[in-house]
């Protein structure tokens, strides 16, 4: 498997994403958001940061970046786009997946570790997770407050859309919403960030099954 | 200062008028430029001047005591002098380290202040061709029931918030501290560790004649304007609005900055002659001390610095405090390369100057010379050596110790949980990312936090201490003590303490008792320095926190990093097990004043210092260190403000887990703050070995238990705690203070 991460001006978890994909056997490795083309990779990475300085709203500007078409035809193309953090702000501005991260209910960054839910073990996120398993991994936002209308969220839960929710929401999101997905489900978004859960010296190792997900959907699809 | 080009004051006008008093020059130092140069120096030249022998920029009042710190043994690669200290960590690798002060700034305006404050220190680090891994910050407030304290501490953490989180290098750990002496000085130190490999080492110097002086980064603007002469004046409530001194910060600019600077260390260090970041006295420190350093003149073409104004005047241009600019020195020929890669991160690199052989430093704007003056003189502030008097609190203090009143045993343990020094500060350290890079090993909350250094066994452990009420009651110990401390927390984390970087607050100078104070404190760190072979290899002063004439306490804070061979034996502050034996180390004595309950039950802190035991420090500390490399011990924490019961609580906290401890002391003695003091937590299977090992040194206290509740006997009775109760006093007790 050939994985990008993409940095963007001001992203700052590329590298934590580079060494967790690398942990995991991945062929991986950092594309600028000045590049046009990742037509070589199986898989697209969006990284946790600042975009930009995310001066204007988080995710507006990096959605403009260079690279955001070859993303586009990417994930039209059915290959995976897994945004983490920023990423999920960059995919929710391009309408890559729906919904907005709003300001935090209590404004504010936080940096913390809370519980998720596995909302739906069938993706290529979450199928290496036992069914019953609620898993902890750490947050570190300003603008996670997910948000969406009626219609999207009934969308969303009918579909199994929602993939991972908050134990005890810690930002307002609706209906505790921590992560989803596109409809196809190729397409995937979460506020926190598996990529620093997964070496038992840092303290926590509850991303590895998210990083072995996406690795045998990888392996039994390519 | 908003003096429009062409209409400045004439070297006549200036004698005249005499602003470079304005500036802080005193007469004779303007006298003496007139006779060093054999004429009067124009407007320009009396405001570099100014900014020079500023004491932020030139340390000439602190100097004579600095230069007693004790700097060198076999791990130094650089001592103090450069941006920052480097230490030998083996493999060829080095930790980088520096503290920095931001207090004035972060009083006028606290999130700018402090978020440029973390932007500037960080430059210090990737100046010297380091990548920031961590930053620490040592802050100190006024107490949370003054409205304006909660303004100023609510700012200041989103500032720190605001910057580090988002150029990404994580905000590992430090403390926070109340006390009324800091409600108009509060203290906002900030220390940044970084790593790197000895090979890509650079050092802040303009060799060889003909080499460029290279600008990259932000532009130019009218932010800070001699900001380092505000740093050397006292505040007065009428000037306290002086905001045109502050800087404002862009993190994102600056993490082009660093990216890009480390990128070229790499790729070019073959062309690189020096690296220099702007911080106080922007431009014109790092252009003329670099030169200074290296024996050698610089002329500067001021028309082609960036600007982001118009109309910039050459003092403007020259004492401009702009944020997230460096200078680098590059062989001639060769400047192409170094423009190309800042251009690649779309940013300014700009050729201004280049490095000359006549030991001037010249500045020509329109195409005439503005300024030109003897490098030499205007790097050597004159020295000043001023009067020291022992401070008459000293001379009367009662030799008795404060006895505190522990009729209510319960009540006052949940009375000091929730004094702003005791009670948990994780409601403010959750605002910053303490994650971003994934190396935190041991994260806020311990007593230092742990890095690992990626591709290694190795990890870096960091925190910074002081406690000033132990100073203010005796300098010199209470100097001691504040080293001694910050080494306990390195060693209660299995790391060896390898070096230290200082932020000395103090008050005014110039006032003889705090001059003595800032002497004694340096002598007090020294002598620990040396028996932990920790030298003190950068630092900061930051003198004249006063207001009206109330100076803060002596409040020299310790930065300390230690180095752990081994990751996996990473020792944390809670509790692990049921059944592990609680052990103290160390002699619990009458220690009282100075002491949190002091503080809590009298309203202040009185009497003579208790004392500190070198020997018995060393001893201690050793121990643990040795027990924890034999594996021996499932927690370690280091003891503190609000002694022993404290301590005890916190490690139950953390763990989650419940004590049940039998001692033959006093009630009193729970709160009592002896130094050199250690609680560990021993697994049953390595008791025999742990008590061999120890021998007098530990005492057994009782077991680790996995009830809610927190069983304490004394000498005198029994009690007992429900920690779910206990732990919500102690999360919970600075929310609240700020939400009142």
């Amino acid at each position: 498997m050939k994985a990008a991460v993409i940095s963007f001006p001001g992203s700052n978890c590329d590298f934590d994403m580079l060494y967790a994909l690398q942990d995991f056997g991945v062929d991986a490795q950092i594309v600028s958001a000045k590049q046009t083309a990742l037509t070589d990779f199986d898989a697209i990475f969006l990284p946790g940061g600042f975009s930009y300085g995310d001066y204007l709203r988080t995710g507006a500007i990096a959605r403009f970046s260079p690279i955001m078409s070859a993303v586009t035809q990417a994930a039209n193309a059915g290959k995976l786009i897994v945004g983490i953090c920023n990423g999920f702000q960059i995919l929710t501005e391009a309408g890559l997946l729906p919904g907005q991260l709003l300001v935090n209910a209590t404004p504010g960054f936080i940096c913390d570790e809370v519980a998720l839910s596995i909302a739906n073990h069938e993706t290529a996120y979450t199928n290496a997770y036992e069914m019953s398993e609620s898993i902890v991994v750490p947050i570190a936002h300003g603008e996670g407050n997910y948000f969406a209308d009626d219609d999207t969220l009934a969308r969303l839960e009918a579909n199994n859309q929602i993939v991972f929710r908050y134990v005890n929401n810690p930002n307002g999101s609706v209906h505790d919403i921590a992560g989803i997905m596109n409809e196809r489900g190729n397409i995937f978004g979460m506020m926190p960030h598996p990529e620093r859960a997964i070496d038992e010296v840092t303290g926590n190792i509850d991303g590895q099954n998210f990083f072995k997900s996406i690795l045998s959907s990888i392996l039994t699809n390519v | 200062m908003t003096i429009v080009k062409n209409n400045e004051l004439t070297p006549e006008q200036v004698r005249d008028s005499k602003v470079y008093r304005q500036w802080g020059l005193t007469e004779s130092e303007y006298n003496l430029i007139v006779t060093e140069l054999n004429r009067l120096p124009n407007f320009t030249e009396t405001g570099i001047f100014s900014g020079m022998w500023s004491e932020h920029v030139s340390y000439k009042k602190s100097k004579p005591i600095l230069r007693k710190f004790w700097s060198t043994n076999a791990r130094v690669l650089q001592g103090p002098g450069e941006g920052a200290g480097i230490l030998d960590i083996g493999d060829g690798q080095a930790v980088v380290f520096k503290a920095e002060s931001h207090n004035h700034p972060s009083f006028v305006e606290p999130y700018e202040g402090a978020a440029t404050g973390v932007g500037g220190i960080l430059r210090d680090i990737f100046s010297m061709g380091a990548q920031p891994i961590a930053v620490l910050d040592s802050l100190r407030f006024g107490e949370l029931d003054d409205a304006h304290t909660r303004h100023i501490v609510d700012g200041v953490i989103a500032g720190i918030a605001g910057y580090g989180n988002a150029i990404g290098i994580p905000t590992v750990g430090g403390e926070i501290g109340f006390d009324p002496v800091y409600s108009g000085n509060p203290l906002v130190n900030v220390m940044a560790v970084g790593l790197m490999d000895q090979a890509a080492m650079q050092v802040g110097q303009a060799k060889g004649i003909g080499n460029s002086i290279i600008y990259v980064g932000a532009k130019t603007g009218r932010d800070g304007i001699n900001g380092a002469s505000f740093a050397s004046a006292e505040f007065s409530t009428e000037h306290a609005s002086d905001r045109s001194a502050v800087q404002v910060g862009d993190p994102f600019l600056e993490k082009l900055v660093m990216d890009a600077t480390l990128k070229a260390v790499n790729a070019h260090s073959d062309i690189i002659v020096g690296i220099q970041d702007m911080g106080a006295a922007g431009l014109l420190s790092s252009s003329s001390e670099m030169a200074a350093k290296a024996g050698m003149g610089i002329t500067l073409d001021l028309n082609n610095v960036p600007q982001r104004e118009t109309n910039m005047t050459p003092y403007e241009l020259m004492l401009s405090e702009s944020q997230e600019r460096m200078l680098f020195v590059v062989k001639c020929g060769e400047e192409q390369a170094i423009i190309d890669l800042f251009q690649e991160a779309d940013l300014d690199a700009v050729i201004i100057g280049e490095v000359t052989d006549n030991g001037r430093y010249i500045l020509e704007f329109d195409h005439q010379v503005v300024a030109d003056v003897p490098i030499d003189f205007l790097t050597h502030a004159p020295k000043q050596t001023l009067p020291m008097a022992e401070p008459k609190r000293l001379l009367s203090m009662s030799e008795v110790q404060y006895q505190p009143d522990v009729s209510n045993l319960k009540q006052t343990i949940l009375s000091l949980l929730a004094q702003p020094t005791i009670a948990s500060k994780a409601k403010l350290f959750r605002h910053f990312d303490s994650m971003v890079r994934s190396d935190t090993v041991i994260k806020p909350g311990g007593d230092a936090s742990l890095v690992r250094v990626r591709g290694t066994k190795k990890a870096l452990a960091m925190t910074t201490d002081v406690n000033a009420r132990y100073l203010y009651l005796n300098p010199y110990v209470g100097a001691k003590m504040a080293v001694a401390e910050a080494a306990r927390n390195i060693v209660a984390t299995g790391a060896l303490p390898i070096g230290i970087t200082d932020g000395l607050n103090f008050g005014s100078p110039d006032n003889p008792e705090v001059y003595y104070e800032l002497d004694q404190a340096v002598a007090g760190i020294n002598a620990v320095a040396k028996q932990l072979d920790t030298p003190i290899i950068s630092g900061n002063v930051s003198l004249y926190n006063e207001t009206d004439g109330q100076a803060i306490y002596p409040t020299p804070m310790i930065g300390m990093v230690g180095l752990l061979e081994n990751v996996r034996n990473a020792t944390t502050i809670g509790f692990k097990n049921v059944g592990d034996k609680i052990y103290i180390i160390g002699e619990t004595l009458d220690s009282f004043n100075g002491s949190e309950i002091q503080k809590m039950q009298t309203g202040s802190i009185d009497g003579q210092l208790f004392g500190f035991d070198d020997a018995a420090e060393m001893s201690s500390q050793r121990l643990v260190r040795t027990a924890i490399s034999q594996q021996l011990l499932a927690s370690a924490h280091d003891l503190s403000e609000g002694g022993l019961i404290v301590a005890l609580l916190e490690s139950s906290f953390l763990g989650q887990l419940s004590f049940n401890i039998k001692t033959a002391l006093a009630d009193k003695y729970l709160f009592s703050e002896t130094q050199s003091r250690f609680i560990v937590s021993v697994p049953e299977s390595q008791v025999v070995t742990f008590e061999q090992l120890a021998g007098q040194k530990a005492t057994l206290l009782g077991q680790v238990t996995n009830t809610d509740e927190m069983m304490l006997t004394t000498a005198t009775q029994q009690i007992i705690l429900s920690r779910q109760e206990t732990q919500k006093v102690y999360q919970e007790s600075i929310s609240w203070k700020l939400k009142a």
